[in-house]
């Protein structure tokens, strides 16, 4: 009976092989580490990530090679995904480390390992191509993060906040289940590619199918954070430590992407006339709470949390505008647009969560909008960089964000839908108030206390490298807008 | 090197206002102040040779740049000027100079800041009048609000923070369906975003009325036009003098010049279709505004409020579609650009001394401040449109090329030459003449040298453009028949 036991072809999940395999090392080699030596951890798990992303440029072939009996498929999109994954990964690390030494709960191993863990499982999520493979991915990072976000177990809001997180997470990966096992159903494949396939081939019962796509798209919308499944995201942003809201806010909005063009790109396509509606009033709705939500917010990362949504919703629009015409050419334009608005929302959010980290200190954390106050008084620089992380979230050029909406925009006009771009842009006019009022918080108010800001050397550095890029590629946007064109043309 | 110059024109102050910036965190502020000027000069002085070696028979694009920026979207960084451009970008380059002369003892807090913030401008302001491109055009254009709400919320008056959002939010808006216009005219010409392809596209009546409709609201706005003037008021009361300079002299051109590089040549028969609409807001705007500036007590409001009311002479003319019309609001354009500079800088002048702008606070200036009130008659006179003065030449082509239209809409803007005298002349004759009215007016010293330096060079080229109008106008005249001929023959099919 083994003569049918073929080895699986390891090579195109050699990342994720080395990843776990090192994430388990890190785990043994911490407990021989004591808590004034924890930069070895830190250290390795940083090579780890690199070693990632060689691994990941070692293994790339251009092609979509598919293994382990098609559940994980390796094609540009996972490669470009991933290589965007470790590098904010990396860049989240560096970002938390000053912010956790100051807080011994949190200066643990177990941190640098269950941040690996989480990066496994976007990643696993990144190149599934089986429902299975999906909800490994997902309950990995899920878990993962469930347990970041309660690490702090001093704080009252931390452990409330993981609470609520833990809970609406399962109910959504319990939506998400059952509506994959309804299209199992509808089907008889998990298969995503085989979905695609079972559904062209036709024969299949449309309503059980629907069923399914509903239940699939509310956990989607659930895990991207969008109205009206996304009361945890405010609570969680806010309640969650500030180096783990950095890492929500950041990384897993890569994997969300991809799941959702996994699911109902590659593999539910025939059905976009019924999922299309629904992501539209999906984004609608996202736009207009989260900006209007956002206003009223005196909690940077509260604040955060609802431009997140909006934020979400707009991207949404790249994804939902695809299908429209039926236009190969098109579509790859508007999918390509929404992973060109996802990789620059996650610099961007990692920027601004970035300065939060900065201005915060031992015992006092900056997360309220007052703490900025004066802050051009206080550093000029960095009130600069914060400047143009919040006018490139709000969509003003010369910042990346600018042609993130650019290029959604784009898409959502050549689809024919201009009432959709006139909603998305007047909703932006609204998002606009309320980044402009960090602005004039910075610039226009004395500030509170004048204390200097006492960040680490690394930390200053790498807020402004990333403040500075937000701004360089906003000048240059082409090489990214093409990587993501690129990536997408050779894998779908 | 003239393959450059209007890049250079772009950078150079935009670069330099960072080097004002790093000059100021180094060294104390009078290193910051003499940077800026350095810079603002050197800008200036770029400009010189596009005067110079401008082709006035051209009504083309001249000193073109093109090069590739953002190839997905065919996005090129495409520059030149026509006769139409070119006056705005040498106005805004010597504006410039002024402005960092005229904060140059009156700002004492965040120095190199301010001045950064003034050459950013005028270095984005220069891109929006040379863009080639609908996206490169759109890029300076929305970029220029960042340092304009900057200037008004941190040097602003006291309720700076409320003129400030009111001013970003409002142009925001209209720059936001701007964008839609310019995407859907990206996909319309099969994936072009050049402005001199659009011009030549052609279009049905229904897609042009809702294209004019997107780029009026967004230029109306900056312009600005009745009813959506109301931020105008509220950012001049509250901007520094520097900053009413900008906005007064420059910013307020933005929307006229988008109404004569999109508007008209890419929607030419939705722009003959709704003329009577804009004839009516402008006409709104010259006769309404003139009777509201006739009550304002703050001086400054006065000369905003004014603003308004020249400017509708500008889009009036701009809808006569003939030559003496355009080139007159081009004209007024330029004229306003000295006047309305000087007035705020008059009014600065004064504020600094006795800190206020309320009319009733002053009466016999001139006894105190002989040069200054000849000075200031002077712009205000220019203010009013007196002929030989710049203020005259545009009011009174505009007027004529009115007349050949329609009697009564000539009538009611010749009115304005009235209302505007009336309320500039009854300012002047509260704040300068009659008895010192109180202590504060009797300690007032006269100009200092730099303030006469600054106003007597925009006397000299209020008087110069009113006195022989010549040289403006034979630049501009290649480029406006060559605008007529996109917009007097129809698009459709």
């Amino acid at each position: 009976m083994f003569d049918n036991f073929v080895v699986p072809d390891l090579l195109p999940a050699a990342p994720e092989i080395f990843l776990a395999v090192m994430a388990l090392a890190i785990l043994m080699i911490d407990l021989l580490v004591k808590d004034s030596r924890r930069t070895v951890t830190f250290v390795l798990t940083q090579l780890t990530l690199v070693g990632c992303a060689l691994l990941q440029f070692g293994s790339s072939t251009g092609e979509i090679v598919y293994t382990f009996s098609n559940m994980f498929v390796d094609d540009l999109m996972s490669d470009l995904l991933k290589l965007f994954l470790y590098m904010t990964v990396i860049v989240v690390m560096f970002y938390s480390r000053g912010y956790i030494i100051e807080r011994p709960t949190m200066n643990k191993g177990e941190y640098y390992v269950l941040t690996l863990f989480a990066t496994l499982g976007m990643m696993v999520m990144i190149s599934a191509n089986h429902f299975l493979t999906i909800y490994l991915g997902l309950e990995l990072l899920s878990l993962s993060l469930y347990a970041m976000v309660a690490m702090n177990r001093d704080s009252a809001t931390s452990t409330e906040a993981a609470m609520k997180y833990f809970v609406l997470g399962a109910l959504a990966s319990g939506l998400l289940l059952y509506g994959m096992s309804m299209i199992y159903g509808a089907t008889g494949t998990l298969e995503i590619t085989g979905v695609g396939e079972r559904l062209l081939s036709g024969g299949v019962n449309k309503s059980v199918l629907v069923f399914g796509l509903v239940f699939l798209v509310s956990g989607l919308a659930f895990k991207l954070g969008v109205v009206p499944f996304h009361m945890w995201i405010p609570d969680v942003y806010h309640g969650a430590p500030t180096s783990v809201t950095l890492f929500i806010g950041s990384a897993p909005k890569l994997a969300a992407f991809a799941i959702v063009m996994r699911l109902l790109v590659n593999g539910l396509i025939t059905m976009a006339a019924d999922w299309q509606m629904m992501l539209i009033i999906l984004s609608v709705l996202s736009m207009a709470i989260g900006n209007l939500a956002a206003i009223a917010q005196t909690n940077l990362k509260r604040m955060l949390a609802y431009s997140a949504i909006s934020h979400m919703g707009f991207m949404l629009l790249g994804i939902t505008t695809g299908v429209v015409s039926g236009d190969a050419r098109y579509a790859l334009n508007a999918y390509s647009s929404a992973m060109f608005y996802v990789i620059a929302y996650v610099m961007m959010s990692a920027g601004t969560f970035g300065m939060i980290l900065l201005m915060s200190r031992a015992g006092f954390e900056a997360d309220n909008l007052e703490d900025f106050k004066g802050l051009n008084k206080r550093s000029p620089w960095f009130a600069g960089v914060m400047l143009m992380l919040m006018f490139s979230m709000a969509g003003v050029p010369f910042f990346i964000g600018f042609f993130a909406k650019f290029s959604v925009l784009q898409a959502v006009v050549a689809a024919g839908y201009m009432w959709l771009a006139i909603v998305a842009v007047l909703f932006s006019l609204i998002g606009a108030f309320y980044y402009l009022r960090v602005v004039k918080l910075m610039y226009f108010d004395a500030p509170a206390d004048e204390t200097p800001i006492a960040a680490g050397l690394d930390m200053k550095i790498l807020v402004s490298v990333n403040g500075l890029a937000v701004a360089g590629f906003g000048i240059f946007p082409q090489m990214i807008m093409s990587l993501c064109a690129y990536a997408l043309l050779r894998s779908l | 090197m003239s393959n450059y110059l209007l890049s250079l024109a772009i950078w150079i102050p935009i670069f330099g206002g960072f080097g004002v910036l790093v000059a100021g965190s180094l060294g104390d502020d009078s290193k910051a102040r003499a940077t800026a000027l350095l810079v603002a000069v050197v800008g200036f002085l770029v400009t010189i040779p596009l005067w110079t070696g401008f082709d006035v028979a051209n009504g083309g694009m001249q000193f073109v740049e093109l090069k590739t920026w953002i190839p997905r979207f065919n996005i090129n960084y495409h520059l030149g000027v026509d006769g139409i451009s070119m006056l705005f970008v040498l106005l805004n380059a010597f504006i410039t100079i002024i402005v960092v002369a005229a904060g140059w003892e009156v700002i004492q807090n965040k120095v190199a800041q301010y001045n950064a913030a003034f050459l950013i401008m005028s270095g984005l302001m220069n891109g929006i009048f040379t863009s080639l491109d609908g996206v490169l055009f759109y890029v300076f254009f929305e970029a220029s609000l960042i340092p304009l709400y900057l200037i008004i919320g941190i040097w602003g008056g006291p309720k700076r923070v409320y003129a400030a959002f009111k001013f970003f939010l409002y142009t925001l808006f209209g720059s936001l369906l701007l964008l839609i216009a310019l995407m859907y005219l990206f996909i319309q010409s099969g994936g072009s975003f050049s402005i001199l392809e659009w011009h030549k596209l052609p279009l049905q009546l229904g897609p042009q009325i809702w294209i004019f409709l997107a780029f009026m609201i967004s230029f109306a706005v900056k312009v600005p036009m009745w009813p959506v003037h109301t931020w105008l008021p509220d950012a001049h009361v509250e901007a520094p003098t520097g900053g009413s300079i900008v906005l007064a002299a420059i910013a307020l051109k933005l929307g006229a010049y988008g109404f004569l590089r999109f508007s008209l040549p890419i929607a030419p028969d939705a722009s003959h279709e709704l003329s009577s609409l804009v004839i009516g807001l402008s006409l709104i705007a010259v006769v309404y505004i003139g009777f509201v500036a006739l009550v304002q007590s703050d001086m400054k409001k006065l000369v905003a409020y004014s603003s308004i009311a020249h400017m509708g002479f500008v889009t009036l003319g701009f809808f006569l579609f003939s030559a003496i019309g355009i080139e007159g609001a081009l004209v007024q354009m330029v004229s306003h650009g000295f006047v309305s500079g000087a007035m705020f800088f008059c009014i600065g002048v004064m504020y600094d001394r006795v800190h206020s702008r309320q009319i009733a606070d002053y009466g016999g200036v001139v006894n105190t401040m002989p040069k200054f009130a000849a000075l200031f008659m002077l712009f205000s006179m220019a203010n009013a449109g007196l002929p030989a003065t710049s203020g005259f030449i545009g009011e009174f082509m505009i007027i004529l090329g009115a007349v050949k239209l329609n009697f009564w809409v000539a009538f009611a803007a010749a009115s304005s030459l009235i209302v505007g005298a009336a309320y500039t002349l009854w300012m002047y004759k509260r704040v300068v003449f009659g008895d010192v009215a109180n202590h504060h007016v009797a300690e007032m010293s006269d100009i200092n040298k730099r303030e006469f330096a600054i106003l007597g060079v925009l006397a000299l080229c209020t008087l110069g453009m009113g006195l022989y109008p010549q040289p403006f106008t034979e630049v501009m005249h290649a480029s406006v028949n060559e605008l007529l001929n996109h917009v007097n023959i129809s698009k459709i099919h």
